[in-house]
């Protein structure tokens, strides 16, 4: 089977690379391994929320200088990175998610552990501020669901009561969430969230707008919307005070909206999505990769013009860590990683740690090499390339999202 | 092998790292709290159970044996085998007198095929329901696939053996319960595709049902008989030098992946050649070895539903790309979604209120979409949205076959008469 652009890896960065591909008119298929690590998304991407340790608000592109010189923004550089992530919204919205930021000033977050993080884009139901301006609440009423334990409102009280600002926790509950209750391990946001629609949004909208009482706002887990936004915008109107959300443990409420919007908009462009299906390998030709291989198709290989790997680091398995060595495992392109494994880590578990900045290393147009030479049609973005730190920089979506539209925009 | 890969029990379980995303996933979880969740039931209890088999919890019974858990994992843990496997080894019901019926394809296909007329006005009255359903536990809404008074082997014989002899080039064709007692048209249609495009079509030596409904009702022993029988049938179809084709998405999943996974026997010797007719189809078009051509009158409003374990396969992409080739066919994608029946499952009382909702989403957009029919590689998936929208549904095979201009193809295929 024939395709224009193959891409490999169904999370953020291949289905918005593959997105701007199919867009273009491109014959374009998305392999992809298992889900993704959308299902752990707070509701916000960062785009570069600390340097040295220290928060960056203001004009944080302006500030690429300080970051490595192999670093992915750095080879992107200012001017094209500003073009490329202006598309993000444009893209957010039409898969009919919305978001609010800007690429000139981070906002801040509400983590779930009641700190605030900057920030790029946010979902527009999850709690976001004006960075250096007071908390706009008096009084927040915190609102949890009666025996769920994924959300903990007093880590959140201890933030926003440093802040100024005056909580209540209460605990409501609506019969419709007893059968839940049933299988005690079964009370989850996204379990929750399948149930919470219609009539039962409007029963749990009366409980809380009764917790809401004397508060400006009410913030509460993210266990609604997680096919759409209509469940959040059907309790906020009934709800008197703003309703706003805080991610919870996974699985991810937002972050599955976000996964099945995403792949929506990506078959609607005409594009074809492989579930479940892992690459084995493929077969170069001077340089070039012709075909893959994969588990599901066995015989029958997927031939493109071009190719773009997205398969994430360790977590999704884009970098697979044995005893001995470190390896890219379908096509075992070329890693900056060095020395043996007591050299990988250190022991202090805060510091930061070398093997979050392993990856594959590629020329300044993303492409990778295996044993040293450059493969001409293949482009490697997201959490798979080397060269920095997502957890210590708040950079992770950023770098996601620019080098997965800087590899669509080589490609059409 | 190295200190991890030596940690890893065959069914992985030990992989599973607690995400929740194959419950995210699970249709049942979406409609019943008693069900405790892919995995839970699975890696989750798996762990329990070895330590002692009395936390082996009857829940499990609920699984629809999907595989969705197992598409969303993005660990790659063999959820649905362990669940499965589990029910096997620790379930403390013996199948029911229903559960062996629903579960006997061959025995009750060959005494309903017999007297097929009366069986099917029969299984159709309203007393006759409702004594199944009191005395059975089969749930009275389920309307039951007619069976055909012909089988389709005994038609085969007959009619189109004798022909098949001419082609120089065949395949042999595993039809599966549904083809032989109740739908033989869906075989006559590939029969009628294979030999336009110059390929005979032999059957099996012996054929006996797949053995997914005995593996669902845990009727293991005789899951186990079947498939050897099956696997010496291909074993020597496949030394013969033929592919062993399948129109049934499920059939063609359990002799691939459920007998080496679930009843333990080996395949791999010929998984590679035993493969679904789409897939062995679009393969030859692709490769330019044959070419189909299309009535120009053909118009139709198409949507594909892709079956669980279609997904699971990986290739419904052959399926709606062998659809989208039809000049004349309009075609509508469905979104992912479980039809609920689960073969026997959406047939038992207890879980057919369970089946029905489990599968709403998907009737309530195929009726807003303005379809003549609906395509879907699986036989019972079309019981259950026939039964549930009104619409027809037809295998994909059934829909080139009605397409098809045999004359032409025939000619541009140079196949001789």
């Amino acid at each position: 089977m024939r395709f224009d652009t193959i891409v490999i890896g169904g999370g953020l960065s291949g289905l918005v690379s593959a997105i701007e591909c199919a867009r273009a008119g491109q014959k374009t298929a998305v392999v992809s391994a298992g889900q993704s690590a959308l299902h752990f998304w707070s509701g916000s991407f960062e785009l570069l929320g600390n340097i040295d340790g220290r928060p960056v608000i203001d004009n944080p592109l302006g500030r690429l200088g300080e970051l490595s010189e192999d670093h992915p923004y750095r080879k992107i550089g200012e001017e094209k990175l500003r073009e490329l992530l202006g598309k993000v919204p444009g893209i957010i919205s039409d898969a009919g998610l919305k978001c609010t930021g800007s690429l000139d000033r981070n906002h801040l977050r509400l983590t779930p552990l009641g700190f605030l993080k900057p920030a790029w884009l946010t979902l527009g139901d999850y709690v976001s501020f004006a960075a250096d301006q007071p908390l706009p609440w008096k009084k927040v009423a915190l609102v949890n669901i009666y025996s769920y334990l994924d959300f903990y409102p007093r880590f959140l009280e201890y933030g926003l009561k440093k802040r100024g600002v005056e909580c209540t926790i209460s605990n409501v509950n609506i019969p419709q969430l007893d059968t839940l209750r049933k299988s005690t391990t079964e009370m989850r946001a996204t379990n929750m969230s399948r149930i919470l629609t219609d009539s039962a949004v409007d029963a749990l909208a009366a409980e809380v707008d009764k917790a809401a009482k004397g508060a400006d706002a009410v913030i509460m887990p993210a266990i609604l919307g997680i096919y759409s936004d209509a469940p959040v915008e059907r309790l906020r109107n009934r709800v008197s005070v703003p309703v706003w959300f805080v991610p919870t443990t996974p699985a991810s409420v937002p972050g599955v909206r976000c996964q099945l919007s995403l792949r929506d908009l990506f078959i609607r462009l005409g594009g074809e999505f492989l579930p479940g299906d892992t690459v084995k390998g493929g077969y170069f030709e001077k340089n070039r990769l012709r075909r893959i291989h994969t588990v599901n198709l066995g015989e029958m290989p997927l031939e493109a013009d071009n190719f773009i790997i997205s398969t994430g680091s360790f977590f999704g398995h884009g970098l697979i860590a044995d005893m001995e060595r470190i390896y890219e495992p379908v096509f075992g392109l070329d890693l900056n990683v060095t020395g043996g494994r007591t050299e990988w880590y250190r022991k202090d578990f805060y510091a930061s740690q070398p093997y979050m900045s392993y990856g594959v290393v590629t020329d300044s147009c993303f492409r990778p090499s295996r044993k040293g030479e450059t493969v001409e049609n293949l482009y490697a973005t997201g959490a798979l390339l080397a060269g920095f730190n997502a957890l210590k920089e708040g950079s992770g979506a950023g770098i996601t999202l620019a080098t997965a539209l800087h590899a669509a925009s080589s490609l059409t | 092998m190295t200190l991890q890969q030596q940690n890893i029990s065959d069914n992985n379980f030990e992989s599973c790292i607690k995400c929740t995303i194959c419950t995210v996933y699970c249709p049942v979880t979406a409609v019943n709290p008693d069900y405790p969740g892919p995995k839970q039931a699975g890696p989750d209890g798996e762990r329990y159970r070895l330590k002692k088999p009395l936390y082996y919890d009857e829940a499990l019974k609920y699984c629809l044996n999907c595989k969705r858990c197992e598409v969303a994992c993005p660990n790659d843990v063999r959820i649905g085998d362990i669940i499965q496997s589990a029910r096997i080894k620790y379930g403390r019901h013996r199948p029911s007198l229903r559960d062996s019926i629903l579960a006997d394809t061959d025995t009750v296909g060959t005494m309903a095929s017999a007297f097929a007329p009366i069986v099917n006005f029969t299984l159709r009255l309203k007393p006759v329901k409702l004594l199944m359903d009191t005395f059975l536990g089969v749930d009275d809404h389920r309307t039951f696939p007619k069976y055909s008074s012909v089988k389709f082997e005994t038609w085969y014989n007959k009619h189109a053996a004798a022909e098949q002899e001419k082609f120089p080039k065949k395949v042999a064709y595993f039809h599966g319960c549904y083809v032989n007692y109740n739908y033989p048209k869906l075989g006559m249609d590939f029969i009628k595709v294979f030999n336009a495009i110059g390929i005979g079509v032999s059957l099996l030596d012996k054929e006996k049902c797949c053995g997914v409904a005995k593996i669902a009702n845990r009727c293991i022993k005789d899951a186990t008989r079947d498939a050897e029988i099956n696997l010496k049938a291909i074993r020597e179809a496949v030394g013969n030098g033929m592919d062993v084709l399948l129109t049934s998405s499920t059939c063609c999943f359990t002799i691939r992946d459920e007998y080496p996974h679930v009843l333990k026997l080996e395949n791999e010797d010929v998984r590679d050649h035993v493969s679904l007719a789409t897939r062995a189809l679009y393969r030859l078009v692709d490769e330019g070895k044959v070419k189909l051509v299309f009535r120009k009158d053909f118009r139709k409003r198409i949507a594909y539903h892709v079956p669980c374990h279609m997904e699971k396969l990986g290739w419904s992409i052959y399926s709606t790309t062998l659809l989208k080739m039809i000049p004349g066919l309009d075609f509508v994608r469905l979104d992912p979604h479980c039809c609920g029946i689960a073969g026997t499952y959406g047939f038992k009382k207890e879980y057919y209120n369970y089946s029905q909702a489990i599968g709403e989403p998907l009737f309530r957009q195929i009726l807003d979409s303005n379809l003549d029919s609906v395509a879907t590689d699986c036989e019972t998936c079309k019981w259950q949205i026939e039964m549930s929208t009104g619409l027809p549904v037809e295998n994909p095979i059934s829909i080139i076959a009605d397409a098809l201009d045999v004359e032409a193809t025939r000619k541009a295929n140079n196949v001789e008469d």
